[in-house]
């Protein structure tokens, strides 16, 4: 749709046209800042917990365990340098072998969110489906937090 | 012939004062829109409706995912 209507507006003389093809899912995707009605409703994104802890592929499960667990959480994600998921690493993972390198043991390609999934229509699946949580990332795949069913009711 | 763009250039083009549009119906703009976007429907996109911008200043079209 942007297409013809960037095509459309260069026909009635338009001098410089662009065209954002990605749009605003690949905006509201990325957690940047939007404007209407619904902005203010309550997104995965925002309430998402971002303190939850990182590992990196090649760190050993011992040390990263004990990182985890002195924090008081159960789970941990994998990402690069980039803070790209590559991964998820839980109990009872978390308390495997001490010697053996994360990425062996991992749950790899874990599902994801998007930050601007409305908060308690994602509980509700959430809960429909049993799942304690999920990460969240942006569309190009970085970490933004996990996001609980209870995380919107506290919104 | 309109220039494809990605989000960091559209970001980059509207700091410069470039004119944002999203072309969904009225009431898809309604509810969420980018930051200063104007609402101009493509079933709309007239001569007369796209007087409300200015032909010499840039202009970045949107809508949901480039479909």
């Amino acid at each position: 749709m942007s297409v013809r209507a960037a095509w459309r507006l260069e026909t009635l003389g338009f001098e410089q046209v662009f065209r954002y093809g990605p749009g605003k899912e690949d905006w509201m995707a990325a957690g940047l800042p939007i404007e209407g009605s619904k902005a203010s409703i309550p997104r995965v994104g925002s309430v998402a917990r971002r303190d939850i802890p990182t590992c990196r592929l090649d760190e050993r499960l011992g040390g990263v365990s004990a990182r985890v667990l002195a924090t008081g959480w159960d789970q941990c994600v994998v990402v690069n340098e980039g803070n790209i998921v590559l991964g998820r690493l839980r109990r009872p993972a978390l308390e495997g072998d001490a010697d053996a390198i994360v990425e062996t043991v991992m749950e790899p390609g874990p599902v994801t969110y998007r930050p601007h999934v409305v908060a308690e229509d994602a509980a509700r699946t959430l809960a429909e489906r049993h799942v304690q949580s999920v990460l969240v990332t942006t569309g190009d795949g970085e970490l933004i937090g996990v996001f609980r069913p209870e995380d919107a009711s506290s919104a | 012939m309109p220039t494809a763009i990605e989000r960091n250039m559209l970001q980059r083009l509207v700091a410069e004062g470039a004119q944002l549009v999203e072309v969904l119906p009225r009431e898809e703009y309604e509810e969420e829109h980018l930051p200063g976007a104007t609402s101009l429907p493509l079933r709309q996109l007239t001569g007369d409706t796209a007087s409300i911008l200015s032909k010499t200043v840039p202009v970045i079209t949107y809508c949901w995912d480039g479909t």
